[in-house]
Order: structure tokens, then sequence, then C-alpha cells
């Protein structure tokens, strides 16, 4: 509801009686009278500091906050009432409780995955970025969280917080993707949900120290080629590292948007190998040994190893997560309110480095067009782009494609298995990064189907 | 003479003052104008050998890093019955609970079903140890002892037909043990390229 302004009234002769004027009146009697119990619970605090002022509402607030959430007294018109000040919850900000959206997680309580439907731009919240855990969320005081560097170096070291925040810093974005993300839709399209297919796939801004300068601190010897990087979960994971990549453009990181890691993310300390397969990214770092070869970790053999069934071979240490783009409008959660106008839109990304062009096909592959990319457009990180599209109400096959810097071209699922085979399971399917195609049917709803037509 | 050694020690200053500013500038240029010495910045404590040993549990694939201790089937019968076949299950083909089959799968690989599992994919059986020892068992980790978590790993491997019932597993032999998908892997950095 707008505010109505009043007309002018009659000349003033005396000072008017405000107390007792309607609208007012009947708003102070209402949050006296009508306010839920709970509710002055909550506001307890802030109605000390003499600061709320609520009017009367028809519209019931929710019965229940959503989760980041809190609950606020909605007044018909927020012009006619103060807001409230800052300060009420605590000091750390919330999210509005008209907004919902959640990280929908596993029966098994292993990960949660990104809504990416409801994604903008190119930076996910660091509440909603997608989580895997091997044993649970550990918590873990940073007071009493040290790194250690041993193994091939010359200087074994210990680091603590304080420690590594005061050696130079560095920030940048980058995405984190599961090697098993989209694995579900590699034999069959399946989903019909976006988190589903392709939510394990979030991106951050991440500080940290660069992880070669600790590595100069405690000095590599001759001969270092691997570095084991173990996490202080319940599971222990642990991951081999190549030094090269070590040396290049890891970071040891403290800090995610902004702020302190999320305990789902790694607090208070997480490794971060841009581009790299996400179970790299060892979350809860405590230590890393250094060796003249790889480990042979439960999680670079038995698991996060991709089997090719045509030559019954597995690929090992497959690091670097190839280029794909996925369109996120429209997509089968919506349905198209009649021919018109829509901006396609969606992400790209690649672990080689920067996306170069997406391309979007209405029509099943026949026609390609260039897609707009938002700057900036980062190395490593996802960068969102844009198709404007007139629907002519017909049947409409639509596809992304992206090729990054180095030349690579997101592949159709078809030239996937033509190299790799085709199976249900059996880690088949990691690293499926290909196109993925949604068909626009006549009466606006939209369906996940495998397409490799002109793909 | 006069004008030679004054060329001289120019040349000397130059030569030096080229040479600590090019040190100095390597890594480090902005922190060269606040007098920051080159090299380490000198932060962190150093490790002792107690503190490392404390914390390196890791073990490799040619057994760098197995502990003393011996481990026997009949022993790791009676723990896996207790510890593991909840998730695992009685004929170590899967459980009630999370956790997949420990052994069967030889040959599938390269089926449309192929099932992976210690006895038809793992390459080494130190991964046991290591994963054994840290990971295991899911709702209690890092409860067994070195004996405990050797026998288990002489009870799996048995009932995978990969070493005879009556072998005791140790530090010295448990590293040569020859796994069935032992060549099944390749090292690549790189997804395929397509272009």
């Amino acid at each position: 509801m707008t505010r109505k302004f009043k007309p002018y009234g009659p000349e003033i002769t005396a000072v008017p009686d405000l107390k007792n004027r309607g609208q007012h009146s009947k708003a102070l009697s209402q949050r006296a009278d009508q306010a839920p119990s709970r509710r002055k619970l909550l506001l307890g605090a802030a109605a000390a500091a003499g600061a709320v002022a609520l009017a009367a509402s028809p519209k019931k607030a929710r019965a229940v906050a959503p989760p980041g959430a809190v609950e606020y007294h909605v007044p018909v018109d927020p012009t006619l009432v103060p807001g409230r000040p800052p300060g009420l919850n605590g000091g750390y900000g919330t999210r509005s409780q008209f907004e919902t959206e959640v990280r929908e997680w596993s029966g098994s309580g292993t990960s949660s995955r990104t809504p990416l439907a409801s994604s903008e731009g190119t930076i996910t919240p660091s509440a909603l970025h997608f989580e895997r855990h091997h044993n649970g969320i550990p918590e873990i005081d940073p007071e009493d969280h040290t790194l250690l560097v041993h193994g091939m170096v010359k200087r074994p070291l210990t680091f603590s917080m304080a420690d590594l925040k005061r050696l130079p810093s560095i920030s940048r974005v980058a995405f984190i993707e599961c090697s098993g993300n989209s694995a579900g839709e590699y034999h069959a399209a399946r989903g019909n949900e976006l988190h589903n297919m392709h939510g394990l796939v979030s991106s951050s801004e991440w500080t940290g120290v660069a992880l070669s300068t600790v590595l100069r601190e405690a000095g590599l010897e001759p001969g270092a080629a691997w570095i084991l990087a173990e996490g202080r979960d319940a599971s222990m994971l642990s991951r081999s590292i190549p030094v090269e990549k070590a040396l290049d453009d890891a970071i040891l990181a403290y800090a995610q948007n902004g702020e302190a890691l999320r305990p789902e993310q790694g607090y208070p300390l997480r490794l971060l190998l841009p581009g790299w397969e996400g179970v790299t990214n060892v979350k809860w770092l405590h230590r890393l040994d250094v060796s003249d070869a790889p480990f042979q970790t439960r999680e670079e053999t038995s698991h996060y190893t991709d089997l090719n069934i045509i030559t019954g071979e597995a690929k090992q240490f497959t690091f670097v997560m190839a280029a794909k783009s996925l369109i996120l409008f429209p997509h089968p959660e919506v349905k198209l309110n009649g021919a018109g106008f829509y901006e396609i839109t969606g992400l790209a990304w690649s672990g080689r480095g920067k996306i170069k062009r997406v391309e979007v096909t209405t029509d099943g592959g026949k026609t390609w067009h260039l897609a707009e990319l938002q700057d900036p457009v980062l190395p490593k990180a996802q960068t969102r782009f844009r198709f404007p599209w007139v629907w002519d109400g017909e049947r409409a096959i639509l596809q992304s494609r992206a090729t990054d810097e180095t030349g690579y071209v997101q592949p159709s699922i078809r030239q996937l298995k033509e190299v790799r085979g085709d199976a249900e399971r059996g880690n088949v399917n990691y690293h499926n990064n290909a196109i993925q195609t949604w068909q626009v049917n006549p009466g606006g709803t939209i369906e996940n189907v495998h397409f490799s037509g002109n793909a | 003479m006069s004008t030679f050694l004054a060329t001289h020690k120019l040349g000397i200053r130059f030569g030096v003052s080229a040479l600590v500013l090019a040190v100095l500038t390597m890594d480090f240029g902005p922190a060269f104008a606040q007098g920051f010495t080159p090299g380490r910045y000198g932060i962190g404590t150093p490790a002792n050998v107690e503190l490392i040993a404390s914390r390196d549990v890791d073990v490799r694939a040619d057994g760098h890093g197995l502990p003393a201790g011996t481990g026997k089937y009949e022993a790791g019968a009676i723990l896996f019955s207790q510890l593991c076949v909840d998730c695992h299950g009685e004929n170590l083909l899967g459980g009630r609970e999370r956790g997949g089959a420990l052994i069967g799968g030889r040959g599938t690989l390269t089926s449309e079903y192929p099932r992976r599992t210690v006895e038809s994919y793992w390459p080494f059986a130190t991964i046991l140890f290591d994963y054994i020892r840290r990971a295991m068992p899911y709702p209690s980790p890092g409860i067994l002892e070195a004996n405990e978590v050797y026998s288990v790993i002489a009870f799996i491997l048995s009932e995978a037909n990969i070493i005879e019932k009556s072998m005791v597993i140790d530090a010295d032999n448990l590293a040569a043990i020859e796994m069935p998908n032992r060549d099944g892997f390749r090292s690549d950095w790189q997804p395929e390229m397509f272009r």
C-alpha cells in the first residue's frame, strides 16, 4: 500500500490535538493489544531500548521466519511508522523474512546443494555455498588450531591462525565444483530441479595467504613433488597435491566473501586450489606433508577417480574442472507465460582459465548465437551470460555452450559417452560437464532432455 | 691512477646497489620501501619431532608410515562383526547403513554395472590401513589400535580371496600384497580435450 497524502486542511489557528488523531492512536493501541506474545519476546530487548514503533497490519507476519531471517512486524504502510533501528538482530545482518531459498541437503547427511534457480550475478552467498562432508562438520576453536608443515622441508613449522594472518594476504574469486556435480544427469536426463541436477558448484571471493609463501618459510627440499593436505574433521580427509599447483595459485584461505570462512566451508582454514575438483580444496586444514610421490589415499584411488568402462582403466588425479555452462533461466521449475520476450541467462566457468565465449541455441544447435558476458570475466571463476530471446510459442530446444581461453569447447553428452562409455554408476559419471538441454514445449512448460541432434 | 680508483669505486658501489636492489625487489617490491629484509618472513614455530610424530598418521603406497603390529583373520572377523557389520554387511557386500560393498566385483569394470570394491578396484593394500585408522569406524573414528587395524585388513583381504586366511599382516608385508587392480589407474590431471 502506498502512502495516501492528506489534502491541505483548514488554516491552523490553534495547537492541533494530534494525540487523539485517528490512525496513529489506533496503531499504538493495536501494538499493545494484538502483538503475539512470541513477538513481544523477540523484540523485548528492542522495546527496552524504546526504539520500536509498530503500525497496525491486517497482514499476518510469517508464523515462523525462514532460516537466516528474523520475524518482524509488517506494517501496512511502512512510510507511516519509523522503521526499526540497527542492532535488533544483535549486530549481524539477517535476510528478509520473505526470502526462503535454502540449500537442500541429502538424506545421507553428506552434502547440500546451492539453489541455482534463484542465483543472481556470480557470487554465491556463503550461507548457500554447496557442502560436501566426509564425516560431518567439525567445530573448531581457531585459538586451538595450527597448521603443521613437514616432510621434505628444510624447516618443519607450525603456524597458528595469527601467524597465517600476519603473512601477506591475497584475495581472488574462484568457483568450487564437486567432480560429482551433474553425475546424475550422465546416463539419462533425470532431474527436474536445477539444484538437484547441478547444485554442487558455487563461487566466492576467497582471502588467505599464498601457499607458496608458507612453503618458502619452510623451504622445500630438492625432489619435493607432492604434498598431502589433511583435514581435521572426523574423516581426516586427505589428498595429494602436486607441488606445481601449490606454487602456482594455491591459497590457504581463512576468509570467504569478506568474513571468516563458514564452519561448513572449513573454518578456520581451508586449502583453495582454483579450478580444481572440489574435494582437493581440503577443509579444516591442519597438516601439509611434503613428499616425492603421491600418497595414494582412499579419496584419490577408491573414490574421485574416473572409471572408463570402455578400457576398464580409471583416470586418477583428474584435478582440472573442464569448461561448463548452464542456462539458469528458463529451466524446468518455471513455466513460460506465453510467447514474447525472455532473457536467457546462466553461468559459465572453466578450471583452465577465463571463459572466452558462451553460445546459445534455441533450435537444438542448428544456429548458435553469441551470448553477452557480464564483466568482469575472471579466470577460474563463474561468468554470467545473457541472451535476449523472443519465443514464438513453438517447441524450442535451448542449450548453452562454453569455450574457455585455451580453446576447450564444452562437449555434448554424446561426445563424452563416446570417450568414456555409458553407465549409471561406478564413477563413470564424474566430471560431467556436458551441454545441458532444456526443451520448451508449446504450452510453456520446460523439460530436461538429452538432445544431441545437432549439438 | 686517481681517475681509475674513482671509476673503480663507482663501479663497485653501482654494482652492489644494483645487486641489493635486484634482490630486494624480486618478490617484495612494496616491502622494500619499508625496510623489509629479503628472504623469509620468519613467521611460524619450529615443529619438533614429537609434535610431528603425533600428527603424522599417513601411510603411503610403499608402506612408509606403517606402525609396528600384527593382524590375524580371526581377530579381524570379531572386530568386523562388532564395528563394521552395520554399514558393510555380514557378507561384506554392503549393509543397512551407509558403506558400500568391500568385496566382489572382479571383472565388472568394463561392464555396464561396474562394481568398485576393495577387491575389484583398490590398487594398494596400504590404503586400507591409512583409511581405516583415520576414518573408520564411521561413528567413532580413531578408536582402533594398530593390531586391530591390521586384523580387520587381514579379514577383508581374506574374504576378498586376495590373501590366505593364515597370513599374518604386518608393516613388512602389507605393501607387497598384490591387489587385483594394481595396474588399473593412470594419472591424468586434465579431462579429455574437446575442441
